[in-house]
């Protein structure tokens, strides 16, 4: 009897210690969530009313649509060209043997490692130096080398689990090479593939640090454009920004979750 | 004569599209090094006052970081990042256990998404909604307040903790995903031999599930490690310019004094430290994995 009220006890004094921490990690979302809708310019907890001026003033501020422009177009090059550039590094991994492989492996995996102002920092001299200082290429170009090894790993985990008899019975029944590819492979790497297109797109469209290195204010990008106002002004707006991102972000996570697990996505169960 | 084999055997394997698949990725990777040679060539060169164009070759830019002040950049740094590494662990492994463990799907799939989004909405939402929860108007002494709990407001805007605080959270949803992975992999049947031995559920965990998992627990620790030595908006915004890291150095140097050669040895010191940190790392992983699969 004893040891079963341990046992009890201890089961509830750990899921309580996880709802807390729990807790800890989601509060500052709804707190951001609270204040988007607070009526007063300054911070005021529990708002005094509710109001969505905030929404209206982030919605129409034309630093914020150009940025989030600008982080779109951005957002649309940098990850489809990783889905290409990974997809296709991560075959050549998985299937073939050659000089430097070892090292072109760890440089590309190395963006995991290299902090963002030193590849932002990096981006931007060498931007200067081809006199392409802080276009669109060199913004495009950092995002690609930072998102590549996300889309790498994913499409390499869908290669490792890809049963390999598929591809000899399509060889075997005389489909050349890129025939196998192209009906074999290839549809059974989209998952992967989606899952590593949308992890490179979300980490882009958030991406901060380095491209605060690499944007100028023609080609800034929303979190850039959201920090240059977070310095300037105080009010509430950039909480309705946030909300708006955190909304969304949940809304692709529980789709995703839903069409491609996460668990899959995030390679928690692969080797 | 095992090179020679090889040799043979090469032609007779086609390798079909080998250029096509090889060539973009060495693209990226040239570029890559490329940019990481720009910032090694400019901390060696000698910074003009008012000139973004840098002089001739000199190792003054090095000798500057013995200055105290950088010294105690550098170790406030080394502090922060190491004390975030370790709440971030104990803050993780109860998460990371419950979003493997739990019986039902449902709770599963709720811990993972509230551990996992945070991570997709980006270093300036989050780093903003710290300031939201720590300022001193803001949503804990407010709530303080309301509990008769303080008289004036806490300080932990712009102080040290503060910054921890948020790090902490930043780097738990990159935890829980390798300590899960980790937890993922531990063959449930040694728990339930342990068990049957008569182990109680603390000793099948502290002397079997803890054990397996200590390889993920190591690298998860490091890459929090060196992923805080980089981390810029935190303790810009959090730490206010109250809170210094290399980071934020590197941005005074580069962006607002545009001496793009110290802001480069600064740079190639930070990624010198998480190199370090991941390379002291990889032996002992190693060890740690071979000693599980023995035991």
């Amino acid at each position: 009897m004893n040891a079963w009220l341990a046992t009890r006890l201890s089961a509830g004094l750990f899921w309580s210690a996880v709802a807390l921490i729990l807790g800890y990690m989601t509060i500052p979302a709804l707190v951001v969530l609270m204040t988007s809708v607070s009526p007063s310019e300054l911070l005021e907890f529990p708002p005094s009313g509710f109001s969505l001026r905030w929404y209206e003033r982030a919605l129409t501020y034309p630093d914020f649509q150009g940025a989030f422009v600008n982080g779109l177009i951005v957002t649309a090059f940098a990850s489809s060209l990783s889905l290409l550039i990974g997809s296709a590094f991560a075959y050549l991994v998985e299937r073939y043997t050659f000089g430097g492989r070892v090292a072109l492996e760890a440089i590309l995996a190395s963006p995991l490692i290299v902090p963002h102002f030193t590849t932002g920092f990096g981006f931007l001299l060498l931007g200067a130096n081809l006199r392409i200082g802080q276009s669109y290429a060199v913004v495009v170009a950092t995002h690609v080398l930072l998102t590549l090894p996300f889309v790498t790993r994913s499409v390499y985990v869908s290669l490792r689990n890809l049963d390999p008899a598929l591809e000899r019975a399509a060889t075997n029944l005389g489909a050349s090479p890129l025939q196998v590819l192209r009906r074999v492979t290839l549809p059974l790497l989209l998952p992967g593939m989606a899952g590593g297109w949308l992890v490179a797109a979300m980490l882009s469209l958030t991406e901060f640090t380095a491209s605060l290195y690499v944007t100028a204010q023609r080609t800034q990008t929303l979190p850039v454009a959201m920090y240059t106002y977070v310095r300037e002004y105080t009010d509430p707006t950039i909480a309705a920004i946030s909300a708006l991102l955190i909304t969304f972000t949940t809304i692709l996570m529980l789709i995703a979750n839903r069409y491609l697990g996460l668990r899959r996505i995030l390679a928690i169960d692969a080797h | 004569m095992i090179a020679s084999a090889r040799w043979r055997a090469a032609p007779a394997r086609p390798r079909p599209f080998f250029l096509w698949l090889f060539l973009p990725s060495l693209a990226a990777a040239l570029l890559f090094v490329a940019a990481l040679c720009e910032v090694a060539q400019y901390a060696f060169r000698v910074f003009t006052p008012g000139s973004l164009e840098a002089g001739g070759f000199t190792l003054e830019n090095f000798a500057r970081l013995a200055r105290p002040i950088y010294l105690s950049v550098l170790a406030d740094t080394l502090l922060i990042s190491l004390a975030t590494a370790l709440f971030t662990l104990l803050l993780s492994y109860p998460v990371a256990y419950a979003m493997v463990r739990a019986k039902s799907d449902f709770v599963r799939s709720l811990i993972m998404l509230l551990a996992v989004t945070p991570l997709f909405t980006g270093e300036i939402v989050r780093t903003y909604a710290w300031i939201l929860v720590l300022g001193s108007n803001g949503f804990v002494n407010s709530v303080l307040k309301a509990a008769g709990l303080v008289n004036a407001p806490l300080t932990m805007l712009y102080t040290r903790f503060g910054v921890i605080v948020a790090l902490v959270q930043f780097s738990m949803p990159v935890m829980i995903i390798i300590l899960a992975a980790a937890l993922a992999h531990v063959d449930r049947n040694c728990e339930r031999a342990a068990a049957n031995l008569g182990a109680g559920p603390a000793k099948v965990f502290r002397h079997v599930t803890l054990p397996l998992t200590l390889p993920g627990i190591v690298s998860g620790t490091v890459v929090i490690f060196a992923w805080t030595m980089s981390a810029f908006s935190t303790p810009q915004l959090v730490g206010g310019g109250k809170v210094l890291m290399i980071s934020n150095l590197v941005y005074l140097q580069g962006l607002s004094s545009f001496n793009f050669p110290f802001a480069a040895v600064l740079s190639l010191l930070a990624l010198a430290v998480a190199i370090g940190a991941l390379g002291s790392m990889r032996p002992f992983v190693s060890r740690l994995e071979r000693k599980a699969a023995v035991n």
